[in-house]
């Protein structure tokens, strides 16, 4: 998969990455809530860490949203704080 | 007056009814402090992701709470007494959602899953070995 993906951003322009935005922001973007356990699941890992954003491409502000927003799910017993 | 959210989790072995009782009784001291709830929603028995005070389930409320904060401190000191409940929280919000929260939304959602958005490829493995290079 690493592979393939790498063939086909190399066909597009060599070594440069289309800019990503923050899924958090603009026009009907979710709201960051520790109840939605769905949305937060996609920025952690299989391991139950948080993902960085320069990896997610969350801003700056919304990735500490997001982070904060993680931790509580996690203290209410509904997100892991490590999965092994 | 201040508006919260509120979580707990009562111990899996006591029944619905019970939470039922035990929300009333926690809400009959939020009102005795000049408060009052205005959103009570009991998502059910549901796994938690780990073990809290060796429980592996554990019963789930929100209260949405428009009160002073003394009378949500008193409700909390009754809570901590309390042995049904393993764990609460509160959170202070800015405006209080109507209508269901995301956790009750859930089943509608499930049926629409096509779009994910969300996080981009990360390539083959995932924090495997070496690390990517930073993105800009």
């Amino acid at each position: 998969m690493a592979i393939k993906d790498l063939t086909t951003t190399q066909a597009r322009r060599p070594f440069q990455r289309r800019r990503k935005t923050c899924p958090f922001s603009g026009a009907n973007a979710p709201k960051i809530d520790y109840k939605d356990v769905r949305l937060l699941s996609r920025y952690v890992s299989e391991r139950g860490k948080i993902v960085p954003s320069r990896i997610t491409a969350v801003s700056a502000k919304k990735q500490r949203e997001l982070a904060r927003a993680i931790k509580r799910a996690r203290f209410i017993g509904i997100m892991p704080y490590a999965v092994n | 007056m201040a508006l919260y959210e509120h979580i707990f989790l009562a111990r899996q072995d006591v029944s619905a009814q019970q939470v039922e009782e035990l929300t009333n009784a926690l809400t009959e001291v939020l009102v005795q402090g000049g408060g009052k709830v205005t959103k009570n929603e009991y998502w059910g028995l549901k796994s938690l992701s780990y073990r809290i005070k060796k429980n592996r389930k554990a019963h789930y409320s929100l209260l949405n709470i428009d009160a002073p904060s003394a009378a949500v401190t008193e409700m909390e000191r009754q809570m901590r007494i309390n042995e049904d409940i393993l764990r609460f929280m509160t959170v202070r919000v800015d405006e209080l959602e109507e209508g269901p929260s995301a956790m009750m939304q859930k089943r509608d959602r499930d049926d629409r899953d096509g779009e994910r958005g969300g996080r981009p490829d990360r390539g083959g493995d995932r924090f495997g070995g070496e690390r990517r290079p930073r993105r800009f």
